[in-house]
This record gives C-alpha cells, structure tokens and sequence, in this order.
C-alpha cells in the first residue's frame, strides 16, 4: 500500500475480532486409554488467556500414578497398534487430518485464546500445518520400508514420551503424534502448563475419529509432570521440544538407558541480508524471521546480519516497517503481534531489554504504540549498535527482540553467524545464486532459507546443528527418530 | 626388554608412535606402553596417548575438517581407494600385526585384513553417493524449492572396539571419510598394532594431513574425554561396556555432541550391514534449504 495512504491522520483499522462461540468446559481432566479421566493427583491448575489475564478452565495435572497409568495404557496399545496393518494406521490417520481441516475454526480460536499469538497466524499457518502433518504422515504408513536408506525391516520403537512448548502448541502436538503413529507407536503427550487446550481439544478428535484406546494419552501438568514422563522406565523413545536446558537434563536422564532421544531446541539464528538482495523482501523477511509469534519461535532470526554499506537506509526501512505492525487483542483479524504466552515469559524478555539498554545497545521501539491495559504485552523491537559478545546477541530471548549487526564480507558473515553453540537455522538475502550457495553449503544450520524465512511443511525434515538439539522431525528425514 | 635370539640376530623391536596431523609424534606425556602377545611375549611398544594428545589431535583434524569436506565425493572417493591399494600392498604386514597383537591363526587375521581392505573399496564408492540416497527433494504445499542434503559431521570421535583390532576400526572410521568428515581415532587397547599400522598406510595414501588422526592408549582414561570434547561433532563407538557407554552418553550432554556407543549392533564381518547406507546415517548432518521458486 502506498505510504500515503497509512498517514498518521487516520485510515484507522476498525475492529475485526474473531467471535469466540466454542465451547469450552469448566474443567478438564487427563486423556488416558481413549477416556477423559480426573487426575488422581487430585491437583488442578488454571489455563489463562495471557491477552486478559482471564481464567479460561481448569486443567488437571498428572502426578506420578497418573502417568503411570498413561504409559501402562499406551504399552498396553502398543501390542496391537504396532500390529496394525499400516492402512488402516493410515486411514486413522487421515480421518484425523479431515477432522482438523473440518474443526479448523475452533482450533484457531482456542489456540489463539489460550496461548495468545494472532487468529491470522493460528488459522493460516499452526491449524492447516497440523491437518497437512497428519495427511502427510499418513501417507506413510504403508510405505515406511523405503523411507530408510538401508532399513528393509523398520520397525516401531514402542512407547514415545512426547514433552512440548507452549509456543506451537498444537503444531508441535501434530510434529510429535503423526510420525510416531504412522510408524506404529504409542505415545503419550506432555503439552505446556500454559497451553493444554487445544491438545485435549485433539485427544477429543482422536476420540471421534475412533482411535483405538491408549494410541495416543494426552496428560497434561508442568515440568515434574513432563520429568516423570521422560524418565519413566515403560518407556521406549523420548521426543522433546523446548528449552536446551531441559533438552540437557532430559539427555542426562536418558543416558544409559534403552531410550532412543530426539531434542529441538534453542536457537539464535543469523538472518543475514547482502547488499544485492531485494531490500523490500528481505525487509518482510525480517519481519517474518523475528516478529512471527512474538518471536516465541526457536528458529526466530534473532540475530540480524546486514552488509554495512546498507545498514543505515536498512534500519530506517525496518523501523518504518516495524512502526505498521498492529499489536493487540489475538482475536483480531488485523493483529500481527498478539500477547507474550506468560508473565514468566514477559519478565524474561524485559529483563533482556534492560539488560541490551545497559550492555549500550541502542534501543528501538514504536513508543506511541499503546500497550493493552491487562495481558502480558511486548512492543516488537530491536537493538542497533549491537556488540557481537552482548548477551542479546548470544542467548536466546524467545520474545519480539532482534540484535541488529553489520559485516563487510561473506567471510565475515559465516564467521559471525557461526559463532554460536546454536546451528537450528539460518536465511540468507542475496540475488546472486553462486553467493547463496556457497553460504548455504557454509553455515551450521539445520534449516537454511534463502530469500525467505519461517517457512515449515510437513514434507521438510526441520531440527538442528550443534546445541540446537539431536534428529529431525517432518518429512522423510524425521521418521528415523520413530523406527528402528 | 625381552628379545628373541634368531640366528644370532637382535630383533629391532618398534616402538609404533601416534598418527596426527600426518606426522608420527610420540605422545607428548612420555608415555608408552608394552604390547604383549597372546604368548605373553613383547612384541612392540606403543604411546600411551593423554588427554592433550587427544586435544592436539582434534585441533590439527579441526584445521583439516572444511577441506575435507569441501573436496569432491569423487577426490575423495578416490584417496579412499588408494587407502585400499596401499592396504593390499601391506596384506601380510597387516595380517601379521593382528597375529601378533591377539594370537589365534593366520588364517582368520587374513579374513580381517581383506574383509578391511574390502570395506574401504566398498566405502570408496560412497562418497559421491551418499548425498543421492541420503537427500531428497522435499514437495512442500508451496512455490518452493526444497531439498535436505546430508553434510558431513565436521570432526569425528572413534572409540575401536578391543577386537576385531584392524576391521573394527576402519568400518567406524571409512563411514566418516567417505561422508566427508575427519577423524581423531582411539585403536583397540590391547591390540594397537593394527592401528599404528593404519597410519602409515594413511601417510602414503594420499589422505591430507590432519583427516586421519589415529591415537593409541587407554579407553578408560580418554573416553571422559572424547565424550566431553566441544569441539568433536561425534563420537562414535563400538565394543563399550554399559558403564562406559552411560560414561560417553553422560559427557557428551554438555556440548549435545551426538553420540553412538554402540554402533555394533552387528557383527563386523556383516558386510551386507557395514557397507549398506544405514551405517552412514550417523556420520551425518541433514541441512534443509529453501529458495522461493517465482520471478
């Protein structure tokens, strides 16, 4: 849209908010061998709507009996699960992928509620990813013997723990349950103490679809609940997504044991931006790289690279670009930075800001933009004037917050993306093809988008290098982490 | 020193140093250690390696790592080769070595060196196959282009296991060749011979300084550190007991330096399993990239 048009002098957005008719219940209980169970912890905690600080349901947590009862109900499935013939996994499968298409709306809504990232992101990217994982797994179930090289005879590994964030709840349900199932396993599922709604909203879809009982167990709790899971004895394959420093001590536990592991972790991602690539795109780039979902992203670019000769007119362009984003109610069409998932969150995130100011990084945010009275809000921002040992340019923030650094040559910035324990992904800005090449081939990322960024498919193994974690997950590659 | 009287002739018995950076140092600690055969009798010394050994190694195969990777699968298919004739011009020798090492008949140490030198051709054909059967084209819902190419670990670990002395450790170190990465190697304890020997086939075979790294010395006292070393990528291993297995996964969390503590799930003379592409799989890093596909 032409600048004029967007002047300060009004063409204000109207207000566009989702309506929010689902049904939620007052209280929810545990998923375990295809029933809704109350936790015999006897313990309930709260699921709020971070965007409002409202209570949205009770949820129930899994003590130690609870997953006791999960793991035996998904051992107890497993024996004839992994004996199932492959097309009929398959057709569970795909009649799952046809329901979330079919209840897509509702689990925009709920997810955005619950967690707080846009509706525009939940409806258009986390619910089609999810239907599309299930569908593409799906199509695997008879197929598995040519999935591995060198594999005639794969097999299920058995029961799977699978611990997620709250960031992509539901995505990372989908990551974690389609693989494994379509390679005949069981599992039982951890989702984030902050954002269990949608999962049990797909533990009721299973239901519907007549998944046989114990296939897939949905318990629910924080990280003790998560800690019992990983390290129960029944199981056989531990899938984690998360912090690298749970990621480490889930590795710990599970060492010398049976349990095969997989772990996504952190990130610090370089988005590095040549002088040669087209400004305008790469701009969206940036955009997309570190202010999709609020930055709660492990991929995030967080760490912007820009060729020197650029950075001045680069900055102003992004700040510029920075200043149209509209943040506020989730539920709002128009919204394109919704609300930080927890109060916990927000504080780690200010302290960083703080910490950038106090390292002499220059700070840059839209101050006019007004901040929601309730809720946990951060304006997206970004620091200049960034030095390469800064905290805010080695560790991962996990919020709306990007380092912004210069370089004079490619060699330079290989170096310096290098330069982190992390390798999850990278983007590279450049219309020179040789040049994208030869960077791509050198950077230590598992994920590598040239003149694009964020992008995911079900058909593309995603996971990383170094301390970014152990396998992959999605597409051929990430059926490996569920066979043996 | 024991000798053996042999026609009025003193045998000149080998001290067999380390192999780094192409070089034959001693070990920097002084230390070496007696290699007695099956019959108790000495039949060569060996460096007992340290941890600064180990450190010196994985720095020298760091600086040779992005050569490595970087030459052609056809370059380096073809130094694998050569590994393998400059191996077969040194059958007996090798054959000999395991003899000495561990006893038992000639007959069955000569199966281990031509199942070795085998092994290496077989892995010599991989290097420019491995990147056809282990990536793919990735059809994503979108206009993109999308393909997973499998890159080389970087700097690989290997703990041989005790025996097969000769075949245990070149089918944990041809993988990591072929697959472009270098190695900093720990040969069998009680049978070192075979790995020295390895060495010298290296140095001759036209494989760069620095990508073979071969130490000899005790699995118990480098093992804490190869698990631990944040500058390998990987440490695979083979013949660990359970303690020393947990020892290794436990270590390698810090840097979450990918580990295989047992990789020998199936016998080493399983040729079928030892040159098919799943043992590949380990030594490999799988980058995802994504180019937009429009004008």
């Amino acid at each position: 849209m032409p600048e004029a048009l967007q002047s300060e002098s009004g063409w204000a957005y109207a207000p566009a908010p989702e309506t929010t008719s689902i049904t939620i219940e007052d209280r929810y209980g545990l998923f375990i061998d295809g029933r809704f169970v109350a936790p015999r912890s006897r313990r309930r905690f709260d699921s709020i709507n971070p965007s409002n600080e409202e209570t949205i349901t009770s949820i129930g947590e899994a003590g130690e009996a609870d997953v006791d009862r999960a793991v035996e109900a998904a051992r107890k499935a497993f024996r004839t699960w992994s004996r199932t013939s492959p097309l009929v996994r398959a057709k569970y499968l795909y009649r799952i992928a046809r329901r979330i298409q079919e209840r897509a709306r509702e689990l925009a809504i709920l997810e955005t509620m619950d967690g707080g990232k846009p509706i525009r992101e939940s409806r258009d990217v986390d619910v089609p990813l999810v239907a599309q994982h299930f569908f593409y797994h799906a199509g695997w179930c008879d197929k598995l013997k040519w999935a591995i090289p060198g594999n005639l005879d794969p097999r299920p590994v058995g029961v799977c723990a699978q611990v997620i964030p709250w960031n992509f709840p539901l995505m990372m349900a989908a990551w974690k349950i389609a693989p494994a199932l379509a390679c005949g396993n069981t599992v039982v599922l951890k989702p984030a103490e902050t954002t269990s709604l949608t999962a049990l909203r797909l533990a009721e879809i299973f239901d519907e679809c007549e998944l046989p009982p114990g296939v897939v167990n949905i318990i629910t709790g924080a990280g003790e609940t998560g800690r019992h899971l990983v390290e129960h004895p029944g199981v056989d394959k531990v899938a984690f997504t998360g912090s690298t420093q749970v990621g480490k001590r889930i590795a710990t536990a599970c060492a010398g044991t049976r349990k095969k592991v997989t772990l996504e972790l952190g990130g610090k991602s370089p988005n590095i931006i040549f002088a040669d690539a087209a400004i305008d795109q790469a701009i969206e780039g940036v955009v997309a790289g570190i202010w999709f979902n609020q930055g709660h992203v492990c991929c995030a670019g967080s760490r912007l690279f820009v060729e020197e000769s650029i950075h001045d007119e680069f900055v102003r362009r992004l700040q510029h670009r920075m200043s149209k984003l509209r943040l506020g109610d989730p539920l709002d069409k128009n919204t394109d930075i919704g609300a930080i998932n927890s109060r916990d969150q927000l504080e780690k995130i200010n302290a960083y800001l703080d910490c950038g100011v106090e390292e002499g990084a220059c700070l840059n945010h839209d101050s006019r933009q007004e901040l929601p009275e309730k809720g946990f809000w951060c304006r997206p921002t970004f620091f200049t004037g960034v030095q390469p040992a800064a905290r805010i340019a080695r560790e991962e923030i996990f919020g709306p917050v990007l380092s912004v650094m210069t370089f004079r040559t490619p060699e330079e910035a290989i170096e310096r993306a290098n330069d982190s324990p992390y390798g999850l992904s990278a983007g590279i800005w450049t219309d020179k093809g040789s040049k994208a090449f030869e960077m791509a081939s050198r950077l230590k990322a598992g994920i590598v988008w040239c003149n694009t960024f964020n992008k995911f498919d079900a058909a593309s193994p995603f996971g990383g290098y170094k301390e970014s974690g152990w396998g992959r997950e999605g597409g051929r590659h990430g059926l490996a982490a569920y066979l043996k | 020193m024991t000798s053996k009287k042999n026609n009025n002739r003193i045998e000149v018995v080998k001290t067999w140093k380390l192999y780094m950076g192409g070089a034959f140092p001693r070990s920097e600690s002084g230390r070496s250690t007696e290699v007695t055969n099956a019959g108790g009798r000495i039949v060569g010394h060996v460096c007992r390696a340290s941890r600064k050994d180990l450190r010196d190694a994985v720095d020298t195969a760091r600086k040779a790592a992005e050569g490595w990777a970087r030459r052609s699968g056809y370059n380096r298919g073809q130094i694998l080769y050569r590994m393998a004739e400059m191996a077969e011009g040194r059958r007996d020798e090798l054959t000999r070595a395991i003899v000495d090492c561990r006893g038992g008949s000639t007959a069955e140490a000569r199966r281990e060196t031509d199942a070795t030198i085998d092994r290496l051709v077989s892995m010599a054909g991989w290097t420019d196959k491995v990147d056809q059967v282990h990536g793919c084209r990735n059809q994503v819902a979108g206009a993109f282009h999308d393909m997973s190419i499998p890159e080389p670990m970087g700097v690989v670990g290997v703990i041989a296991p005790k025996k097969p002395s000769l075949l245990g450790l070149v089918s944990l170190i041809a993988p990591a060749l072929a697959t472009g990465s270098v190695v900093v190697a720990l040969g069998s304890e009680p049978h070192p011979i075979p790995t020295v020997l390895l060495g010298e086939i290296c140095a001759t075979s036209d494989v760069p300084d620095g990508v073979v790294n071969l130490l000899t010395g005790r699995t118990n006292e480098l093992l804490p550190h190869f698990a631990s070393h944040r500058n390998l990528n990987a440490v695979m291993a083979a013949g660990l007991s359970a303690k020393q297995r947990k020892e290794l996964q436990v270590g390698a969390v810090d840097a979450l330096t990918r580990t295989r503590p047992s990789l020998d799930s199936k016998p080493f003379d399983d040729d079928d399993y030892w040159t098919s592409p799943a043992i590949l799989a380990p030594y490999l890093e799988i980058k995802t990239l994504w180019h937009p596909i429009g004008s």
